[in-house]
């Protein structure tokens, strides 16, 4: 038997090193992503300064850049983000309680699962050829808001499905144990158990889907969002444009003008985004740290 | 025995499927009494636990056959809905599991979903009193039930049960997450309520049965080895097995 000094080489100190440099690694990773954020933000903001002013947010889009506003863009986005939480967030979290809570495990079960997660990856553009034929043309509902909202809908469907299960995955058990012992019938489990524990893992699904769909163009486009338009819709039948394609409608404009406008449409962009994202995130934490396990 | 028998088993079999875990149980349980149900691990007492309140329903792939009879009536009968059952017999688990709620609206829970038309507050007191947690929570009741020690979680739980009534009680292991000192105060809890209803309760700990209950059910791989009066098993066993298990031979 040898002694323990001449069979362990503890190498403190190496491994302490190794420690400190993985440390970096994972703490540069953040970096990368980070840096180029600030770095895309400052050159927006410096671009834009000068145009991003009240005559800007209350005006209409114009051929003059001097005269050139983004207010029906502000309100299409608004409202077909509404219309799209109204649509996505309530059949979503529908579908994913059948899935957790009432569908048995079954070949047909995962089969629809499996279609879940591969609409959550079908490119955007053919949920706009969808929208187009099922909402424009077949339900006849003309290329609205309301058309808009539920092709955007649809495309972020998947997400809230995925997460909302996720969320209700992560119920403990016990919980719906205690709520049946009780005499509690499925719905009332479901209603007054599962749901007020998972709403916070839902609500950030729920920020995720809807801030891409706030910054998707490709659906809108074969549904007509692309309408140089002067009015601010009125109904969700009314014609729209949304911020980002009244901004890419900005930047393929050659007057260098235009560009600086792009970028301020930019900036009001991140600000709606911001808006309702920090709505989220305050819900979030209102609702989080009720549940611990024990 | 000329006791009453508030819930009577006969012939019960429960197998998960091929593997049959209870194999014909016929067991009586009495009234105002309390009856430990003891066993090795893997034993089936848990899963014959949950055949008295049929949440064994929510077990995947278990099938239940033969009968028991709560009150002279089947709850396994087709007729009869188990959410029905579940309002009569009261469950308190392994782990405590208060929800993510206030104590008070823990304990209100299981009135309110069964549309309690009485007065809640006074509801909510005399359960807790009940459980021997009044005390200690009646000036925080709307502070999160997560805010109390595990022990007094547990007798949450307990009053959370109580409020609803219950003609029996089914306790699963409710010490096996406690330290002795809440341990004791469980065990004072489950021996002052026999008064009120019937108590049937699954331990690991041989020496808790000794100490709480009137009567023991000894079972081993799914068989019932031996039933009786707590004092009599523990003295005079008929057994050989049942004199190795409590003696501490195995399990």
């Amino acid at each position: 038997m040898s002694r323990r000094e001449d069979s362990f080489f503890p190498n403190l100190e190496g491994r302490k090193r190794l420690d400190l440099i993985f440390k970096l690694v994972f703490f540069s990773a953040n970096l990368v992503g980070l840096s180029v954020l600030l770095l895309l933000l400052g050159k927006i903001v410096r671009d834009s300064w000068g145009w991003l002013d009240m005559q800007f947010i209350t005006s209409f889009p114009s051929r003059f850049p001097e005269k050139a506003g983004i207010l029906p863009a502000i309100y299409g986005t608004v409202y077909l983000m509404i219309i799209t939480a109204l649509f996505a967030i309530p059949t979503g979290i529908a579908a994913a309680i059948f899935l957790e809570e009432y569908a048995k495990k079954s070949k047909f079960l995962s089969f629809i699962q499996v279609n879940v997660y591969n609409l959550a990856g079908i490119p955007s553009i053919v949920y706009g050829i969808l929208g187009l034929t099922v909402f424009v043309r077949w339900l006849n509902l003309g290329r609205s808001l309301l058309a808009g909202g539920l092709t955007m809908g649809l495309l972020v469907l998947p997400v809230v499905i995925v997460t909302a299960q996720e969320a209700i995955r992560a119920v403990p058990e016990s919980l719906r144990h205690a709520a049946y012992a009780l005499g509690a019938t499925k719905w009332q489990t479901v209603r007054y158990v599962v749901l007020p524990s998972a709403l916070p893992g839902m609500l950030t699904g729920i920020i995720l889907a809807l801030s891409r769909a706030i910054g998707e163009t490709a659906p809108l486009i074969p549904i007509g969002a692309l309408t140089f338009i002067r009015t601010i819709p009125k109904s969700p039948f009314d014609s729209f444009t949304v911020l980002p394609i009244q901004i890419y409608n900005w930047t393929s404009r050659p007057q260098a003008d235009f560009r600086a406008i792009a970028a301020a449409g930019i900036v009001v962009l991140l600000i709606v985004l911001i808006l309702m994202n920090s709505i989220a995130i305050f819900l979030r934490n209102k609702y989080q740290g009720r549940i611990k396990e024990i | 025995m000329s006791m009453e028998s508030v819930i009577t088993i006969r012939d019960l079999r429960v197998s998960y499927k091929d593997r049959e875990v209870l194999k014909g149980i016929n067991l009586d349980i009495y009234g105002n009494k309390i009856t430990a149900i003891i066993g090795p691990s893997g034993c089936g007492k848990s899963t014959l636990l949950r055949c008295l309140n049929r949440m064994i329903d929510l077990a995947d792939g278990a099938r239940v056959s033969g009968r028991v009879l709560l009150q002279g009536e089947d709850i396994y009968s087709p007729k009869i809905d188990p959410v029905r059952v579940r309002f009569k017999v009261g469950m308190v688990f392994q782990k405590p599991n208060p929800f993510p709620k206030s104590i008070f609206e823990n304990v209100a829970f299981g009135p309110r979903i069964n549309g309690y038309k009485g007065d809640l507050s006074a509801l909510v007191e005399r359960s807790l009193r009940l459980a021997g947690l009044w005390d200690e929570v009646k000036d925080r009741l709307t502070a999160n039930a997560y805010t109390l020690s595990g022990g007094q979680q547990q007798r949450l739980c307990i009053a959370r049960a109580l409020a609803l009534e219950p003609e029996v009680l089914l306790l699963d292991e409710p010490c096996s997450a406690l330290d002795p000192v809440s341990t004791m105060r469980v065990e004072e809890t489950i021996a002052y309520l026999k008064e009120r209803l019937t108590i049937v309760m699954v331990t690991h700990n041989i020496q808790q049965a000794a100490r709480v209950a009137d009567y023991t059910a000894f079972l081993l791989n799914g068989e019932l080895v031996e039933f009786g009066e707590t004092s009599r098993m523990f003295t005079v066993p008929k057994d050989k097995r049942t004199e190795d298990f409590i003696t501490g031979r195995f399990g």
